[in-house]
């Protein structure tokens, strides 16, 4: 007995001349562009309650959004029970759209925002150091405005402030007394002037907001 | 039509329950009647003296009538305050089936269905149907007993981290530690559960805090402040697409499942025939629109009608409603509607652009959006050629089939017999497997929340839980079929005794194949016929099985026997089971490969 159906078969069957890309985004293949992924910083302002770094940290993990580096900390609020997360990711455009909404789904996430490139970026670092040659060590400390935060006959510890590339520069000029251990922090950061961070009123930008924002690699502030 | 009895015989609850230890006391279970008449007088509500009476009383403000679980050590005390309470607690078999049960509690009523289970192995049952859930949006609450808040951490005896297990399952869970704020913590869950977009959440309840003395009253069922909901679209966007639509030649509506949960159904309809657009639906949005109206293109997707698929693969505008497009849906990406403006309605900003580019985003609840979509609409679209087209689509690519009266029955042939037999609002449960799939396309569903199945995480077992969850949201007079596998009835059949206990009025038909068949048709088309553990020639006699029960079982293995047997199990006042023994090689068409081309969806197996 016949198994299957009639009807034209797939050669017979009118098809359309359009595509979409991976993003499901209707291109004309000739002249699509990759979009490449670009860095930036998310802030999130969140209840200070336990299990929230865990429910952020598995919502990157199980969609599979990578993380640069996330941090979290109490933040200004009258009940003291807010905290700030900040997270430092690499994707395309609506991937990073997509984070900001997945995000803002979580029940305990009060505001999502996207920084502007412009806006403050700080990390800190924990560096120590072989003190073979102290004068040398000491004079490079202070190249970067490392502050001096415990040292012993063999090892000297520094604390650096600032941008992601300040640190990895001092990293790579220290490296040349022998670095024992490092420690960072990742980054933290705020908007600039009165602008508000992540702020209980403000809300996710939608697709088309975060497809005309600006594409621009962030500039390395300080 | 064959008569049907009410959900539960109220003459024999009395007796029945002194056999069964966990009715003890249990109140009757509210019937329609009972709650349609004179409303008893409000009376004050003993004040609460501990935890548990406390989630219970969250669960009576909630306006809960039914809740699905098994017992055990951390929940004791929530049980023990049940014994009290109205709410009927319908014990089930295993925790599985109670979370399948009020899942679709949840999709036939629209209200949060209610489990409950142990710590531990009682919790990690429920997971499947909170996943279940969770894929499907919809609303649930599940309130799992833990070991007391000191032994937490300690792998104490039947411990799991029952919130950090079900953290990416739900739409939100606590782990509630204050007896002063456990009921209001299931209050709110329950909230959660109903609100936005729907779906499962969890409260995870210690035994200690549950035991521990309080006078707490919950608070109502609300959602926490930093919860918000979008309900009417940006009305710029609503604008540019309703310009859109208006100027459509080729205008396709696609109705999700939000559709059905956002009770836009009505809306939709009317929507469609005024402006007469083609309407196709994904298996979620099954019901959304009625499937015997000259608009309707039925399903799309992997195995929907070849006439939705090429609707969908040629239009030129998309109004999409309330899907998350699915892959099973869209197939590849790159062919899924390519030359469509897609305008995309939904209550979770995070489906919107998420798989498939939204041109015109419209965040919003579904009713509301597409009532603005509606006033804003000026002129339909000019698109009688594409209609014209549609309909001869549906000619070229009927869905009709052969059954010859020599060769074993056909699935097709019992799947509409099964529907000829049965009013417009019966409800149809399923399995998992190529029976669901016949249970889409042969079954004509023409209401809302009568379908009620495993759409995203494609739960075998899930038909028969479903099905008592379903007979208990469900209107007395409603009938409540299950189409199963022999294959997903054999994973959670022990359902049938609690089905039984309760002489719930459920008819399962098993198209048993003696076959996984979904797999062995995959086997067939894309690993040369390597039946790789997939003959299940050691099937149960399944009306044996269910005599067994206690409940009535039925065979068929001729076309003679399909419509008298169909009758009399339908007319049966209880669960019965009709083992229909079909053509173990009939396969599921049209068919599109996975990530294949809509438009190219197969009708035979030589076009795969
Ligand atoms: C819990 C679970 N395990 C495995 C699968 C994979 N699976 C999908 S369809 C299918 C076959 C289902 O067989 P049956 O229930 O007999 O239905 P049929 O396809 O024969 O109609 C299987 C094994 C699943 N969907 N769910």
């Amino acid at each position: 007995m016949k198994r299957g159906l009639d009807g034209p078969t797939p050669e017979e069957r009118p098809t359309p001349a359009g595509r979409r890309n991976k993003q499901g985004i209707r291109i004309d293949p000739e002249v699509e562009a990759k979009r490449e992924p670009r860095r930036t910083v998310i802030s999130a302002l969140v209840e200070h309650e336990p299990g929230v770094l865990s429910d952020v940290s598995g919502l990157f993990s199980r969609r599979q959004f990578n993380i640069e580096s996330l941090t979290v900390g109490p933040t200004e609020d009258e009940d003291e029970n807010r905290a700030r997360i900040t997270v430092v990711v690499e994707e395309p455009d609506p991937g990073i759209d997509q984070i900001k909404k997945q995000l803002r789904k979580l029940v305990p996430v009060i505001a999502v925002r996207e920084l502007e490139p412009d806006a403050m970026r700080r990390e800190l670092a924990l560096i120590k150091v072989n003190a073979e040659r102290p004068d040398q060590v000491a004079a490079v400390a202070d190249m970067y405005g490392a502050k001096t935060v415990d040292s012993s006959p063999e090892s000297a510890t520094f604390e650096v402030t600032g941008a992601r590339q300040k640190i990895d520069a001092a990293i790579e000029t220290f490296t040349q007394f022998g670095i024992r251990e490092i420690s960072r922090t990742g980054l933290t950061a705020l908007a600039r002037g009165t602008d508000d961070t992540a702020a209980a009123s403000s809300t996710v930008s939608t697709a088309d907001e975060a497809n005309q924002q600006p594409n621009a690699q962030p500039q390395t502030d300080d | 039509m064959s008569e049907r009895a009410t959900k539960i015989p109220p003459a024999e609850t009395e007796a029945q329950s002194d056999d069964h230890p966990t009715d003890g006391t249990q109140t009757d279970p509210p019937s329609e009647a009972e709650s349609d008449a004179e409303a008893p007088a409000e009376t004050t509500p003993e004040p609460v003296t501990n935890g548990a009476q406390s989630v219970v009383r969250a669960l009576e403000n909630a306006g809960v009538e039914y809740a699905f679980g098994v017992q055990g050590g951390a929940i004791m005390p929530v049980y023990d305050a049940l014994y009290d309470s109205d709410i009927y607690h319908v014990t089930m078999a295993h925790e599985q089936g109670a979370s399948h049960a009020a899942d679709a509690y949840g999709i036939v009523s629209g209200e949060p269905g209610v489990c409950l289970a142990t710590s531990g192995p009682g919790a990690t049952n429920l997971v499947t149907g909170i996943a279940d859930a969770d894929m499907d949006s919809d609303p649930m609450l599940a309130l799992t007993g833990q070991v007391p808040t000191e032994f937490v951490g300690n792998d104490a005896f039947q411990e799991t981290d029952t919130t950090g297990v079900t953290t990416p399952v739900t739409k939100d869970n606590t782990f509630s530690s204050d007896p002063d704020l456990v009921g209001s913590d299931v209050s709110e869950a329950f909230a959660l559960a109903r609100e936005g977009r729907p779906g499962p959440t969890l409260v995870d309840l210690p035994k200690d805090v549950t035991k521990a003395e309080t006078d707490c009253e919950p608070d109502a069922p609300k959602t926490p402040d930093t919860y918000e909901v979008q309900t009417h679209a940006e009305s710029a966007i609503v604008e540019a697409a309703a310009d859109r639509l208006e100027s459509a030649n080729r205008p396709v509506m696609l109705l999700g499942g939000g559709v059905i949960k956002g009770e836009a159904s009505e809306v939709c309809r009317e929507f469609a025939t005024e402006h007469e657009i083609p309407v196709v639906t994904t298996m979620p949005g099954i019901g959304a629109f009625p499937e015997d109206h000259e608009l309707s293109m039925e399903m799309a997707g992997m195995h929907g009608t070849g006439y939705a698929n090429m609707a969908i693969t040629h239009c030129d505008t998309m109004l999409a409603i309330g899907t998350r497009f699915d892959d099973r849906l869209t197939g590849g990406i790159d062919t899924f509607a390519p030359d469509a403006e897609i305008i995309h309605v939904d209550i979770d900003p995070a489906e919107v652009s998420k798989n498939i580019h939204a041109d015109y985003p419209l965040i919003g609840d579904a009713a509301t959006v597409v009532e603005q979509l509606a006033d804003a609409v000026q002129a339909s679209p000019q698109a009688k050629k594409w209609r014209a087209q549609c309909q001869q689509w549906k000619s070229d690519y009927s869905m009709a089939y052969d059954a010859p009266e020599d060769e074993p029955v056909q699935p097709e042939f019992v799947v509409e017999a099964l529907d000829e037999a049965t009013d417009d609002d019966t409800i149809v449960t399923t399995g998992v497997g190529q029976h669901q799939m016949w249970a889409c396309q042969y079954w004509t569903y023409t209401e809302p929340r009568t379908w009620v199945s495993s759409h995203g995480l494609g739960t075998m077992g899930y038909g028969l839980p479903a099905a008592i969850g379903a007979r208990l949201a469900a209107d007395d007079d409603q009938t409540v079929v299950c189409i199963d596998g022999d294959g997903s009835f054999l994973m959670t059949m022990q359902g049938l005794s609690v089905a039984v206990r309760e002489n719930l009025d459920i008819t399962v038909a098993v198209l048993n194949n003696e076959y996984i068949g979904m797999v062995r048709q995959w086997q067939d088309a894309f690993f040369e016929g390597r039946h790789s553990a997939s003959n299940y020639n050691w099937m149960p006699e399944f009306d044996k099985l269910a005599e067994a029960f206690g409940a009535a079982g039925f065979r068929i293995d001729d076309y003679d026997e399909v419509a008298d047997t169909i009758e009399e199990a339908i007319a049966y006042d209880g669960p019965s089971v009709i083992d229909v023994h079909i053509d173990p090689q009939a396969n599921v068409y049209p068919m599109v490969p996975a990530g294949g081309d809509n438009g190219q969806f197969a009708l035979t197996e030589d076009q795969l």
